[in-house]
């Protein structure tokens, strides 16, 4: 997307300096259609179902439960399911227990680098309402008013079974085309900045990171 | 003259397209096994066959991309354009005129080359991504490849000697009549200098460090995504077949038929899977020291073992 294409709309990157604003994107991101041909669509959404590829980037202490899921004794590989160390290539992004507000910064940018459609799964009790460090000073309590979640597994924390059962829903989600998180996040990007902003003191990085 | 040029390429390109349909379905086929193999040595189940073709299609089906410049576009498109030009020029089935490709008196050369082509296009399309950590990724695996070239070198140029053609077709028709006559046994050394740059080469432990996910982000592909990815696993699938199919043809005996093809590639694989499973990963450098010491000094040997004992 060029510049000069998205003018009207374009993102205004405040969190930049002038001589910053030059080396990054000011395009809005767009939200996707489904493809016309329904077939087309439900092929393209069962391979998605069947080759999920998480993020390997561990936010917080829940993400110590991912670790054995790639071990002999419950082998997530049987399910397509593998790790991906870069943002760029995996559509599965787990939320690994409490974020604090520096983690949040990461996680939104790694989140809007990786490619759509993209899935989160918030794992633990901590992003959904704070957890045990829910008045804690610089823990979000409710992490869906920062980024589109598909799926809580609440817990302190769950075990691996749970992360394993809940994978095989979201795939059950994903083929019947329930899951469109990145369009949510796409039409509703000024609502997120703004809670995002409201956060995160120190934004020095583009509105949307491409 | 162009409509008999017409008539005598046309079939020639719907052969080698039928070829390359096989070998990449056969490469992709073969990748899985591989990974349940190495799963079962980990006492796992393992992925099932039909995972790399779904994630081929998920990449495919990805809604958005991000490029980095014209050479991030032609970076995955060179990298398959050497996987489908090393296969042109290998005769695949011996004695088949259907699946001899475009294979020709020299084309040994030409394989040799086109091995580097897809490599260096990589090389320039990951460049142009601007990510540190594929520039760092392309530095690791083309010094490697450079490093694992020499012995392999050496045992093509060994072979060469022996059978005194660079040809492919040559080669393999000189081994035929039986096992006896397989350069594995006539001319060994050759062989073992070859099989040790095979390792290198399948990119598998202990030779892995360029693609290792925890060292660097997966390597050279760091930055590419969506189709252009879907590119690179086909090429890699291809890539992969495409050098069994090689390494067959001049250490092994060629085949005579798909099964036979089959089998052999199989086999040769296994090769590098046993001694990547027992063996830990090398760091680059110790890599590097490593093919230029002893298979570089194997492949020497061979040299001058066919210059002694099999021309004389």
């Amino acid at each position: 997307m060029s510049k000069q294409q998205n003018k009207e709309v374009a993102l205004k990157n405040d969190g930049l300096s002038e001589e910053e604003k030059l080396y990054f994107s000011d395009a809005r991101p767009r939200p996707y259609e489904p493809y016309s041909i329904k077939a087309v669509e439900d092929f393209a959404n069962w391979a998605r179902a069947n080759s999920l590829w998480i993020l390997a980037f561990g936010t917080g202490c829940c993400s110590i439960e991912l670790r054995p899921l790639m071990t002999a004794r419950f082998d997530i590989s049987r399910f397509g399911v593998a790790g991906r160390p870069t943002p760029r290539q995996s559509s599965l992004f787990i939320i690994g227990g409490y974020v604090s507000v520096k983690t949040l910064k990461r996680i939104i940018r790694s989140y809007e680098q990786m490619q759509g459609p993209k899935f989160i799964i918030a794992l633990g009790s901590c992003p959904a309402n704070g957890g045990m460090y829910f008045d804690s000073y610089n823990t979000i309590n409710q992490f869906d008013l920062y980024l589109p979640v598909d799926m809580y597994i609440t817990g302190c924390m769950p075990r691996p079974e749970a992360l394993l059962s809940s994978i095989l829903e979201l795939q059950e989600d994903i083929k019947a085309g329930n899951c469109d998180g990145a369009n949510r996040y796409v039409n509703n990007l000024d609502w997120y900045k703004t809670n995002q902003k409201k956060v995160i003191k120190n934004w020095d990085m583009p509105d949307y990171n491409w | 003259m162009i409509s008999e040029a017409f008539t005598e390429w046309l079939p020639k390109v719907g052969n080698f397209s039928l070829t390359l349909l096989i070998v990449t379905f056969y490469g992709l086929l073969v990748g899985a096994a591989i990974e349940r193999i190495i799963a079962k040595v980990q006492g796992r189940i393992g992925i099932p066959y039909s995972q790399p073709f779904i994630n081929i299609a998920k990449t495919f089906f990805k809604r958005t991309a991000v490029s980095h410049g014209i050479m991030f576009y032609l970076g995955p498109v060179f990298r398959i354009a050497g996987g489908i030009g090393t296969l042109a020029f290998i005769p695949v089935i011996y004695g088949s005129e259907m699946f001899s490709n475009f294979s020709m008196a020299g084309d040994l050369f030409l394989v040799i080359y086109f091995m580097f082509f897809g490599q260096l296009g990589m090389a320039l399309g990951a460049g142009e991504s601007g990510h540190p950590y594929s520039a760092i990724g392309i530095a690791r695996g083309l010094s490697q490849m450079t490093a694992y070239e020499v012995p392999f070198a050496l045992a093509v140029i060994s072979i060469v000697i022996q059978y005194d053609t660079l040809s492919i077709t040559e080669i393999v028709a000189a081994q035929q009549g039986g096992w006896q006559n397989w350069t594995v046994i006539t001319n060994w050394v050759a062989t073992l200098a070859a099989m040790l740059a095979f390792l290198g080469m399948t990119g598998y432990s202990p030779f892995d460090i360029f693609l290792a996910p925890q060292e660097i982000p997966i390597g050279p592909p760091t930055e590419f995504h969506s189709a252009y990815l879907s590119f690179l696993q086909l090429n890699r699938a291809l890539f992969g077949a495409t050098k069994l199919v090689l390494f067959m043809n001049l250490f092994f005996g060629g085949a005579t038929g798909w099964p036979e093809l089959m089998i052999k590639t199989f086999l040769i694989y296994m090769v590098a899977i046993v001694v990547g499973v027992a063996f830990p990963r090398f760091r680059v450098d110790q890599g590097i020291r490593f093919f230029f010491k002893i298979p570089t000094l194997i492949g020497i040997m061979s040299i001058v073992y066919v210059q002694m004992v099999l021309t004389s």
